[in-house]
Protein backbone atom coordinates (compact mmCIF):
# COMPACT_ATOMS: atom_id res chain seq x y z
CA UNK A 1 0.00 0.00 0.00
CA UNK A 2 1.24 3.57 -1.00
CA UNK A 3 0.97 6.48 0.97
CA UNK A 4 -1.83 8.65 -0.26
CA UNK A 5 0.04 12.19 -0.10
CA UNK A 6 3.49 10.66 -1.37
CA UNK A 7 3.27 7.57 -2.66
CA UNK A 8 6.31 6.07 -0.62
CA UNK A 9 5.07 3.25 1.33
CA UNK A 10 2.70 3.10 3.79
CA UNK A 11 3.36 2.37 7.23
CA UNK A 12 -0.63 2.22 8.46
CA UNK A 13 -3.55 2.14 6.78
CA UNK A 14 -6.68 3.60 8.71
CA UNK A 15 -9.81 1.63 6.80
CA UNK A 16 -12.12 3.52 8.26
CA UNK A 17 -10.66 6.87 6.50
CA UNK A 18 -9.73 4.94 3.47
CA UNK A 19 -6.37 6.45 4.15
CA UNK A 20 -2.86 5.15 3.80
CA UNK A 21 0.26 7.04 5.14
CA UNK A 22 4.35 7.12 5.45
CA UNK A 23 5.58 7.53 8.94
CA UNK A 24 6.41 11.28 7.79
CA UNK A 25 2.95 11.80 6.75
CA UNK A 26 1.15 9.96 9.70
CA UNK A 27 3.04 11.92 11.88
CA UNK A 28 2.43 15.03 10.38
CA UNK A 29 -1.47 14.09 10.35
CA UNK A 30 -1.79 13.04 13.65
CA UNK A 31 -1.03 16.58 15.46
CA UNK A 32 -3.26 18.11 12.46
CA UNK A 33 -6.13 15.87 13.30
CA UNK A 34 -5.49 16.69 16.80
CA UNK A 35 -5.26 20.43 16.11
CA UNK A 36 -8.53 20.24 14.49
CA UNK A 37 -10.58 18.19 17.24
CA UNK A 38 -9.17 21.32 20.06
CA UNK A 39 -11.16 23.60 17.80
CA UNK A 40 -13.74 21.60 16.99
CA UNK A 41 -14.96 21.08 20.39
CA UNK A 42 -13.26 24.34 21.83
CA UNK A 43 -11.41 22.09 24.48
CA UNK A 44 -9.01 24.69 25.23
CA UNK A 45 -7.08 27.94 23.89
CA UNK A 46 -3.43 28.49 23.34
CA UNK A 47 -3.54 30.74 26.51
CA UNK A 48 -4.69 28.13 28.43
CA UNK A 49 -2.78 26.36 31.12
CA UNK A 50 -3.02 22.76 30.45
CA UNK A 51 -2.52 19.67 32.76
CA UNK A 52 -2.15 16.66 31.16
CA UNK A 53 -3.30 13.44 33.01
CA UNK A 54 -0.34 11.31 32.48
CA UNK A 55 -0.03 7.17 33.43
CA UNK A 56 3.23 6.53 31.28
CA UNK A 57 1.24 4.66 28.65
CA UNK A 58 1.27 5.31 24.51
CA UNK A 59 -2.31 7.64 24.96
CA UNK A 60 -1.45 9.78 27.44
CA UNK A 61 2.36 10.27 26.28
CA UNK A 62 1.62 10.67 22.86
CA UNK A 63 -1.25 12.89 23.46
CA UNK A 64 1.78 15.43 25.89
CA UNK A 65 3.92 15.05 22.85
CA UNK A 66 1.08 16.27 20.40
CA UNK A 67 0.70 19.51 22.30
CA UNK A 68 3.81 19.97 23.56
CA UNK A 69 4.71 19.98 19.32
CA UNK A 70 1.29 22.19 19.08
CA UNK A 71 2.98 24.65 21.50
CA UNK A 72 0.19 24.47 23.85
CA UNK A 73 1.12 25.12 27.73
CA UNK A 74 0.87 21.92 28.92
CA UNK A 75 2.63 20.69 32.21
CA UNK A 76 2.48 16.60 33.14
CA UNK A 77 0.81 15.33 36.51
CA UNK A 78 1.67 11.40 37.58
CA UNK A 79 -0.46 9.27 40.30
CA UNK A 80 1.80 6.74 41.80
CA UNK A 81 -0.64 3.92 42.47
CA UNK A 82 1.97 1.48 43.98
CA UNK A 83 0.90 -1.27 42.13
CA UNK A 84 3.32 -3.93 41.81
CA UNK A 85 1.58 -6.79 40.88
CA UNK A 86 4.95 -8.66 39.82
CA UNK A 87 5.96 -6.38 37.50
CA UNK A 88 6.56 -3.37 39.46
CA UNK A 89 4.14 -1.89 37.14
CA UNK A 90 3.81 2.07 39.04
CA UNK A 91 7.76 1.73 39.36
CA UNK A 92 8.42 1.50 35.32
CA UNK A 93 5.10 3.54 34.21
CA UNK A 94 7.01 6.45 36.63
CA UNK A 95 10.33 5.99 34.64
CA UNK A 96 8.34 6.08 31.48
CA UNK A 97 6.80 9.82 32.31
CA UNK A 98 9.67 11.39 33.96
CA UNK A 99 12.12 10.07 31.41
CA UNK A 100 9.53 11.75 28.39
CA UNK A 101 9.20 14.72 30.77
CA UNK A 102 13.73 15.32 31.09
CA UNK A 103 14.18 14.94 27.53
CA UNK A 104 11.67 16.85 26.14
CA UNK A 105 12.18 19.64 29.12
CA UNK A 106 8.82 19.43 30.07
CA UNK A 107 7.38 19.94 34.32
CA UNK A 108 6.15 16.54 35.75
CA UNK A 109 4.12 17.15 38.99
CA UNK A 110 4.06 13.25 40.93
CA UNK A 111 1.53 12.84 43.73
CA UNK A 112 2.34 9.61 45.21
CA UNK A 113 -0.53 8.07 46.94
CA UNK A 114 0.83 6.21 49.49
CA UNK A 115 3.46 9.19 50.70
CA UNK A 116 0.72 11.72 50.77
CA UNK A 117 -2.79 9.25 51.88
CA UNK A 118 -0.56 6.44 54.01
CA UNK A 119 -1.39 3.66 51.73
CA UNK A 120 -1.58 2.27 48.43
CA UNK A 121 -4.48 1.45 45.82
CA UNK A 122 -4.30 -1.69 46.32
CA UNK A 123 -3.82 -1.13 50.54
CA UNK A 124 -6.78 1.30 49.93
CA UNK A 125 -9.22 -0.59 48.07
CA UNK A 126 -8.59 -4.03 50.34
CA UNK A 127 -10.00 -1.73 53.55
CA UNK A 128 -13.41 -1.26 51.61
CA UNK A 129 -16.44 -3.53 50.23
CA UNK A 130 -16.00 -2.03 46.62
CA UNK A 131 -12.58 -2.85 45.95
CA UNK A 132 -11.73 -5.98 48.11
CA UNK A 133 -12.18 -7.94 44.67
CA UNK A 134 -10.87 -5.53 42.24
CA UNK A 135 -9.30 -2.02 43.38
CA UNK A 136 -10.18 -0.50 39.86
CA UNK A 137 -13.10 1.35 41.23
CA UNK A 138 -11.09 2.91 44.40
CA UNK A 139 -8.64 3.60 41.61
CA UNK A 140 -10.79 5.12 39.42
CA UNK A 141 -12.52 7.43 42.20
CA UNK A 142 -8.98 8.21 43.59
CA UNK A 143 -7.38 9.32 40.17
CA UNK A 144 -10.33 11.48 39.74
CA UNK A 145 -10.23 13.33 43.25
CA UNK A 146 -6.45 14.26 42.76
CA UNK A 147 -6.60 14.83 39.05
CA UNK A 148 -8.92 17.12 40.34
CA UNK A 149 -7.61 18.84 43.65
CA UNK A 150 -4.30 19.00 41.92
CA UNK A 151 -5.23 20.89 38.99
CA UNK A 152 -7.19 23.50 40.89
CA UNK A 153 -5.07 24.30 43.56
CA UNK A 154 -1.93 25.02 40.93
CA UNK A 155 -4.38 26.97 38.91
CA UNK A 156 -4.72 25.11 35.60
CA UNK A 157 -7.45 26.23 33.44
CA UNK A 158 -8.17 22.45 31.68
CA UNK A 159 -7.09 19.00 32.15
CA UNK A 160 -6.78 17.02 29.74
CA UNK A 161 -6.63 12.98 29.34
CA UNK A 162 -5.47 10.51 26.66
CA UNK A 163 -8.94 8.85 26.14
CA UNK A 164 -9.01 7.67 22.70
CA UNK A 165 -11.92 6.51 20.24
CA UNK A 166 -11.74 2.78 21.55
CA UNK A 167 -11.79 4.00 25.29
CA UNK A 168 -14.93 6.22 24.40
CA UNK A 169 -16.79 3.76 22.25
CA UNK A 170 -15.93 0.88 25.01
CA UNK A 171 -17.28 3.35 27.59
CA UNK A 172 -20.74 3.80 25.76
CA UNK A 173 -21.53 0.59 24.92
CA UNK A 174 -21.58 -0.48 28.51
CA UNK A 175 -23.16 1.85 29.23
CA UNK A 176 -25.81 1.85 25.84
CA UNK A 177 -26.37 -1.65 27.00
CA UNK A 178 -27.61 -0.76 30.30
CA UNK A 179 -29.07 2.20 29.43
CA UNK A 180 -27.01 4.38 32.09
CA UNK A 181 -29.25 7.68 31.06
CA UNK A 182 -27.14 9.52 33.22
CA UNK A 183 -23.97 8.35 32.10
CA UNK A 184 -24.33 8.56 28.46
CA UNK A 185 -25.60 12.31 29.13
CA UNK A 186 -22.14 13.14 30.20
CA UNK A 187 -19.97 11.60 28.35
CA UNK A 188 -18.64 13.89 25.89
CA UNK A 189 -15.09 15.11 24.34
CA UNK A 190 -15.35 18.10 26.61
CA UNK A 191 -16.48 17.98 30.56
CA UNK A 192 -17.63 21.26 32.04
CA UNK A 193 -16.73 22.28 35.59
CA UNK A 194 -20.06 22.64 36.61
CA UNK A 195 -19.51 22.56 39.92
CA UNK A 196 -16.86 25.11 41.83
CA UNK A 197 -14.85 22.13 42.97
CA UNK A 198 -14.46 20.78 39.56
CA UNK A 199 -11.86 21.17 36.62
CA UNK A 200 -13.03 21.47 33.35
CA UNK A 201 -11.96 18.35 30.91
CA UNK A 202 -11.36 17.35 27.73
CA UNK A 203 -10.13 14.50 25.65
CA UNK A 204 -8.69 15.57 22.57
CA UNK A 205 -7.14 11.87 21.62
CA UNK A 206 -11.27 10.96 21.24
CA UNK A 207 -11.25 10.54 17.46
CA UNK A 208 -8.47 8.80 16.91
CA UNK A 209 -8.17 4.62 16.94
CA UNK A 210 -6.51 3.70 20.11
CA UNK A 211 -4.31 1.46 17.00
CA UNK A 212 -3.94 5.22 15.66
CA UNK A 213 -2.14 6.43 18.93
CA UNK A 214 0.01 3.04 19.45
CA UNK A 215 1.27 3.65 15.86
CA UNK A 216 2.33 7.18 16.66
CA UNK A 217 4.18 6.48 19.98
CA UNK A 218 6.15 3.70 18.32
CA UNK A 219 6.63 6.10 15.04
CA UNK A 220 8.10 8.77 17.56
CA UNK A 221 10.31 6.05 19.97
CA UNK A 222 7.71 6.96 22.71
CA UNK A 223 8.97 4.70 25.25
CA UNK A 224 5.88 3.61 27.09
CA UNK A 225 4.60 0.93 29.45
CA UNK A 226 3.78 -1.98 27.25
CA UNK A 227 2.87 -4.05 30.31
CA UNK A 228 -1.17 -3.60 31.15
CA UNK A 229 -2.16 -2.90 34.18
CA UNK A 230 -2.01 -6.12 36.73
CA UNK A 231 -5.48 -5.45 37.61
CA UNK A 232 -7.02 -4.61 33.97
CA UNK A 233 -7.04 -8.73 33.08
CA UNK A 234 -10.62 -9.37 32.79
CA UNK A 235 -11.91 -5.98 32.79
CA UNK A 236 -15.26 -5.49 30.92
CA UNK A 237 -13.87 -2.29 28.78
CA UNK A 238 -11.02 -4.50 27.52
CA UNK A 239 -13.94 -7.52 27.02
CA UNK A 240 -15.70 -4.83 25.13
CA UNK A 241 -13.05 -2.92 23.06
CA UNK A 242 -12.41 -6.89 21.62
CA UNK A 243 -16.24 -7.01 20.21
CA UNK A 244 -16.33 -3.77 19.02
CA UNK A 245 -13.06 -4.45 17.36
CA UNK A 246 -14.36 -7.64 15.36
CA UNK A 247 -16.99 -5.59 14.56
CA UNK A 248 -14.65 -3.59 12.95
CA UNK A 249 -13.09 -6.06 10.84
CA UNK A 250 -15.92 -6.84 9.47
CA UNK A 251 -17.26 -3.07 8.82
CA UNK A 252 -14.19 -0.54 8.92
CA UNK A 253 -15.65 2.88 10.73
CA UNK A 254 -18.15 0.89 12.99
CA UNK A 255 -16.35 2.10 15.93
CA UNK A 256 -16.23 5.80 14.79
CA UNK A 257 -19.62 6.02 13.08
CA UNK A 258 -21.16 4.49 16.71
CA UNK A 259 -19.17 7.09 18.82
CA UNK A 260 -20.02 10.49 16.16
CA UNK A 261 -23.42 9.60 15.65
CA UNK A 262 -23.89 9.25 19.55
CA UNK A 263 -22.26 12.81 19.91
CA UNK A 264 -24.85 13.79 17.14
CA UNK A 265 -27.67 12.10 18.52
CA UNK A 266 -27.41 13.71 21.87
CA UNK A 267 -26.77 17.41 20.10
CA UNK A 268 -30.31 16.81 18.31
CA UNK A 269 -31.33 16.47 21.64
CA UNK A 270 -31.92 12.45 21.78
CA UNK A 271 -31.07 12.53 25.89
CA UNK A 272 -33.26 14.58 27.97
CA UNK A 273 -31.78 17.41 29.94
CA UNK A 274 -30.30 16.70 32.94
CA UNK A 275 -32.71 17.21 35.26
CA UNK A 276 -33.35 13.43 36.37
CA UNK A 277 -29.70 13.44 37.01
CA UNK A 278 -29.69 17.26 38.64
CA UNK A 279 -29.04 16.20 42.63
CA UNK A 280 -28.59 18.57 45.20
CA UNK A 281 -25.25 18.14 44.75
CA UNK A 282 -23.17 19.48 48.20
CA UNK A 283 -19.26 20.28 48.73
CA UNK A 284 -17.33 17.80 50.47
CA UNK A 285 -16.00 19.75 53.49
CA UNK A 286 -12.46 18.26 53.07
CA UNK A 287 -11.77 18.64 49.69
CA UNK A 288 -14.33 20.82 47.79
CA UNK A 289 -15.39 18.33 45.16
CA UNK A 290 -19.12 17.69 44.72
CA UNK A 291 -20.70 15.14 46.83
CA UNK A 292 -24.33 13.75 46.78
CA UNK A 293 -24.22 12.29 50.91
CA UNK A 294 -22.53 13.46 54.32
CA UNK A 295 -20.10 16.27 54.67
CA UNK A 296 -17.88 14.25 52.78
CA UNK A 297 -17.09 12.58 49.33
CA UNK A 298 -16.33 8.96 48.59
CA UNK A 299 -12.84 9.82 48.25
CA UNK A 300 -12.56 11.52 51.76
CA UNK A 301 -14.56 9.19 53.49
CA UNK A 302 -12.17 6.53 52.15
CA UNK A 303 -8.69 7.94 53.12
CA UNK A 304 -10.41 9.37 56.29
CA UNK A 305 -11.14 5.08 56.88
CA UNK A 306 -8.53 4.42 56.49
CA UNK A 307 -6.67 6.53 58.33
CA UNK A 308 -8.89 5.70 61.12
CA UNK A 309 -8.17 1.76 60.51
CA UNK A 310 -3.85 2.21 61.08
CA UNK A 311 -4.47 4.01 63.93
CA UNK B 1 7.34 -21.86 2.63
CA UNK B 2 6.96 -20.68 6.77
CA UNK B 3 6.79 -17.67 8.68
CA UNK B 4 6.81 -16.80 11.92
CA UNK B 5 3.94 -14.20 13.76
CA UNK B 6 4.95 -13.24 17.57
CA UNK B 7 2.49 -12.11 19.93
CA UNK B 8 3.46 -11.20 23.12
CA UNK B 9 5.04 -14.62 24.25
CA UNK B 10 3.12 -16.50 21.52
CA UNK B 11 4.81 -17.51 18.51
CA UNK B 12 2.72 -18.36 15.90
CA UNK B 13 3.93 -20.76 12.26
CA UNK B 14 2.08 -19.34 9.32
CA UNK B 15 2.17 -19.83 5.64
CA UNK B 16 4.20 -17.34 3.52
CA UNK B 17 2.57 -15.81 0.22
CA UNK B 18 -0.33 -14.69 1.87
CA UNK B 19 -1.12 -11.12 3.35
CA UNK B 20 -0.75 -10.36 7.10
CA UNK B 21 -4.89 -9.82 7.22
CA UNK B 22 -5.61 -12.82 6.14
CA UNK B 23 -2.88 -14.44 8.51
CA UNK B 24 -4.46 -12.52 11.25
CA UNK B 25 -7.63 -13.85 10.14
CA UNK B 26 -6.85 -17.39 10.66
CA UNK B 27 -4.97 -17.02 13.73
CA UNK B 28 -8.51 -15.33 14.75
CA UNK B 29 -6.67 -12.42 16.51
CA UNK B 30 -8.25 -8.92 15.12
CA UNK B 31 -6.23 -6.78 13.18
CA UNK B 32 -7.34 -3.84 14.72
CA UNK B 33 -6.35 -4.86 17.77
CA UNK B 34 -2.65 -4.99 17.15
CA UNK B 35 0.17 -3.63 14.71
CA UNK B 36 2.40 -5.53 12.83
CA UNK B 37 6.47 -4.89 12.22
CA UNK B 38 9.05 -6.64 10.33
CA UNK B 39 12.68 -5.97 10.86
CA UNK B 40 11.14 -3.30 13.40
CA UNK B 41 9.08 -1.29 10.62
CA UNK B 42 5.45 -0.80 11.14
CA UNK B 43 3.58 -2.97 7.87
CA UNK B 44 0.25 -2.30 6.78
CA UNK B 45 -2.09 -5.44 5.91
CA UNK B 46 -2.15 -5.95 2.91
CA UNK B 47 1.60 -6.88 3.16
CA UNK B 48 2.36 -10.14 1.43
CA UNK B 49 4.43 -12.59 4.07
CA UNK B 50 7.81 -13.85 2.70
CA UNK B 51 9.17 -17.16 3.61
CA UNK B 52 11.53 -16.34 6.77
CA UNK B 53 9.48 -13.55 7.99
CA UNK B 54 9.20 -12.86 11.43
CA UNK B 55 6.29 -10.58 12.07
CA UNK B 56 6.02 -9.30 15.36
CA UNK B 57 3.03 -8.04 16.56
CA UNK B 58 2.74 -4.83 19.22
CA UNK B 59 -0.85 -5.33 21.09
CA UNK B 60 -2.52 -1.86 21.25
CA UNK B 61 -5.67 -2.74 23.61
CA UNK B 62 -5.24 -0.73 26.87
CA UNK B 63 -7.54 -0.11 29.93
CA UNK B 64 -9.17 -1.00 32.62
Amino acid sequence: MKCRKCSQKAVINMRQHKLGLCKDHFLEWIPQQTQRFIEKYRMFTPEDNILVAVSGGKDSLALWDILHRLEYKADGLYIGLGIDGGSGYSDESLRCSQQFAEVRGLKLIVVDVKERYGSTIPELAQKTARGRDKPCSVCGLSKRNIMNRVARQQGYDVLVTGHNLDDEAAVLFGNTLNWLGGYLQRQSPVLEADHSGLVRKAKPLCRFYEREMAAYALLRGIEYIYEECPHSVGAKSIYYKELLNRLEADRPGAKLHFYLSFLQAKENGLFAPPEIETQDLKSCVSCGQPTTAGELCSFCRLVELDYAVSR
Amino acid sequence: MTAKIILRDQEYEVRAGQNVRSALKKLDIPAESVIATREGELITDDEIIREGDVIKLVAVISGG
